[in-house]
């Protein structure tokens, strides 16, 4: 039996599945999809500064490593449920940079066309449900598209990313509850970042160890270094391996940090003096630099020579995207109902 | 006159009712410290302390919920929930449990809370932040229901709505929150909650408007060529002005209302099947409705204002109703 959100496996590969494939176990490619991902996200809160993107976004520098050791550690048809803050994510999944800029610039290049925006990037090419805005709201989304796996009896599994500031919702208990005592295929991921808009956790959340809040509903939880894209894969392998297996959720708080604001114009000065800094020295994508080039992997001329042809390809995509037409009246009125199209 | 932006008459609103009655407190996500994502709690939590002025998890049906338990047993808590769709994991606490207390208790218990939620479209947002959504709270019975067109008017609906004995749901357009408006604040503007406001008079029609189209219907009343219309700001809309409407469509014999709504279900069906039956003799021409289509909000600025009844479309329409007498299309009944 196949999922209905799954592409058919004659056609053509689309370029997202093909992304995708290439980061398992490439370690050069995961570098760069990092560098990727910090070169767009710096970009998009320039591109908000010039008044190009509408409305608001949430970038997520310094989350890289999260997005890219999910992405890398699981499979294409698997089902990915995320929140606005999911440009990493996407591109992570293979989502193409033109798809996931074009969509954040409102253009018909786009994954949805131009209609959705920042907060709402989706392709089912590689499992990416329409990222959700409302907060908690995916949690239990996630629960019901690891069920269908168990219904159908597919072995792909969903994975659930969500914030820190997630776990006080009720979505968040109910859906967690739903995955154990069903044991669903599910694996639960919680981006601790410290912050939820602009309230540091401990200002909202009577625990810092969000594991623990697994343990209410008997899931297993591991706790992970946030900053370590090895340590995030080998986590979620073990994790997905075991909803694979029928062995029920797994939940997985990875301790991160996000460097810029919540949105849009936030220069996030609620925090503490230093803290940035502290996790600066510790970014990510330096981190799985330095690791590549100690294991041999890498050169520092082979970094440099990543960043670079990261930023030129940045240029070209912007290019094209901005050379895209935003969405227009007709795609206002298009595919409001299924039954319509 | 001091000349406030809506957030700042908001903030006073609040500021001043507290300081009159030490029963009422605030609560919400990122009000406190950060004073509010729209700066709607400016100075509060420094004037109040964090007893009165509380940030909240994100956590609405808990922070809604200890809201009605809170009112009922004797405070006056200001909740706002940041974004109206966020009304949505916790509509329950506020339709089944603050509406229903009142009735349940045999008349015992009442719930004064106020919920403040910012609304509507105009900011770019996208389909998940950008909806008016009156329509989830229209016709529940027990609930009031305000909704602010600007400074004036959200400072003097906020204090209403902190005084009254029932539960009252304020909405607050989010793009009219930046805009200044010159009013004196005090106990005379306080506003009557059920009560509209004429806000400028003509002969040939009523527009009846509501938030952030009280200004578009307003400038579409100005640009007129060839009549001239009352504007009505109808303001709350549970329980709504009949009696504004009805004095008005007994001189002026057609009704129009512009509403920032899609078309189905939207508020504006209740006003005119209610003039329609109960001022039928009064009309000479057709009552007619202006709103979005029924599709989501879409994303990105100039997409949004097409969505958004424009002055000038709201003159145009009104124009031909008033020519042909009928009722012109959609504008996306020819664009499709
Ligand atoms: C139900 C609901 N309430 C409030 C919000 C507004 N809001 C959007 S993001 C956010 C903070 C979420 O923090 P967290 O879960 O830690 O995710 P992060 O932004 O740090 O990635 C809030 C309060 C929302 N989107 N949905
Ligand atoms: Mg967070």
């Amino acid at each position: 039996m196949s999922s209905p959100v799954l592409p058919d496996k004659t056609e053509v590969m689309p370029d997202a599945v093909a992304r995708r494939l290439a980061l398992t176990n490439d370690e050069a490619i995961k570098f760069a999809r990092m560098v990727e991902i910090r070169l767009i996200e710096d970009r998009v809160i320039a591109l908000f500064g010039e008044g190009l993107i509408p409305g608001t976004t949430h970038t997520c520098q310094g989350q890289e490593a999260v997005a890219v050791g999910i992405a890398g550690a699981t499979r294409p048809d698997d089902i990915v449920v995320c929140t606005y803050r999911g440009h990493g994510m996407a591109l992570a999944l293979g989502v193409t940079p033109e798809a996931v800029l074009g969509e954040i610039l409102g253009r018909q290049i786009g994954c949805m066309g131009g209609i959705g925006g920042s907060m709402h990037l989706s392709d089912s090419s590689v499992g990416l449900l329409p990222t959700f805005a409302i907060v908690g709201a995916g949690v239990p989304v996630a629960a019901g598209s690891a069920l269908t796996s168990q219904v159908l009896g597919l072995d792909n599994i969903s994975i659930s990313v969500f914030g820190d500031g997630s776990v006080n919702i009720g979505g968040f208990h109910e859906g967690l509850n739903l995955a154990a005592i069903w044991r669903l295929p599910v694996v639960f991921v919680c981006e601790n970042n410290l912050y939820g808009e602009y309230s540091r956790i401990d200002r909202t959340t009577p625990i810092e160890d969000l594991a623990l809040r697994a343990a209410g509903y008997a899931i297993p939880s591991e706790t992970v270094d946030g900053q370590d894209v090895d340590a995030v894969h080998s986590v979620i392998e073990r994790a997905a391996n075991r909803a694979r297996e029928g062995g029920g959720p797994t939940f997985v708080e990875a301790k991160t940090y996000r460097y810029a604001g919540h949105s849009r114009s936030d220069k996030a000065a609620y925090r503490p003096a230093g803290e940035l800094d502290a996790w600066l020295r510790r970014d990510p994508v330096r981190l799985y630099g330095e690791k590549l080039i100690a294991n041999g992997t890498l050169d520092e001329r082979a970094i440099e020579r990543i960043w670079s042809e990261q930023r030129e390809e940045l240029e070209a995509t912007l290019e094209r995207v901005l050379a895209s037409p935003r969405a227009s009246t007709a795609d206002m009125f298009s595919r409001v109902q299924a039954s319509g199209d | 006159m001091p000349k406030l932006r809506m957030n700042q008459a908001i903030a006073l609103a609040l500021r001043e009712e507290m300081e009159r009655d030490p029963t009422v407190i605030t609560f919400g996500e990122d009000i406190a410290e950060a004073e509010g994502p729209f700066k709607t709690s400016e100075g509060l939590l420094e004037r109040f302390g964090p007893l009165r002025v509380r940030d909240t998890p994100i956590s609405e049906t808990g922070f809604l919920g200890a809201a009605v338990g809170a009112a009922v047993t004797g405070l006056r808590p200001v909740v706002e929930i940041m974004f109206v769709e966020f009304l949505g994991v916790a509509l329950d606490q506020v339709v089944t449990e603050a509406a229903m207390m009142h009735y349940l208790s045999g008349g015992r218990l009442n719930a004064p809370l106020t919920v403040r939620a910012s609304c509507g479209s105009g900011l770019g947002f996208g389909c998940q932040h950008s909806q008016t959504l009156e329509r989830w709270l229209l016709g529940t019975p027990g609930l009031k229901l305000a909704v602010a067109s600007g400074a004036r008017s959200a400072y003097g609906l906020t204090k209403a709505a902190i005084r009254d004995p029932d539960p009252v749901v304020v909405l607050e357009p989010r793009a009219l929150y930046g805009r200044r408006e010159d009013f004196e604040p005090g106990e005379n503007a306080v506003l009557a909650l059920g009560v509209g406001e004429l806000l400028a008079s003509g002969d040939d029609v009523t527009i009846v408007a509501l938030g952030q189209t009280v200004g578009i219907a307003l400038d579409a009343a100005s640009e007129a060529k060839g009549w001239s219309a009352d504007v009505i700001d109808l303001r709350t809309l549970m329980p709504w002005d009949r009696d504004i409407v009805k004095r008005s469509v007994a001189r002026t014999g057609r009704l129009v209302t512009v509403e920032e709504n899609q078309l189905t279900g939207g508020w504006g069906g209740e006003i005119v099947s209610y003039v329609a039956s109960r001022c039928y003799s009064d009309l000479r021409g057709p009552v007619m409705r202006i709103t979005a289509p029924d599709v989501h909000v879409p994303y990105g600025s100039e997409l949004e204002a097409e969505y958004l009844p424009s002055s000038p479309y709201v003159a145009k329409q009104i124009s031909e109703l008033i020519s042909t007498d009928k009722v012109p299309g959609h504008w996306w009944e020819d664009a499709r």
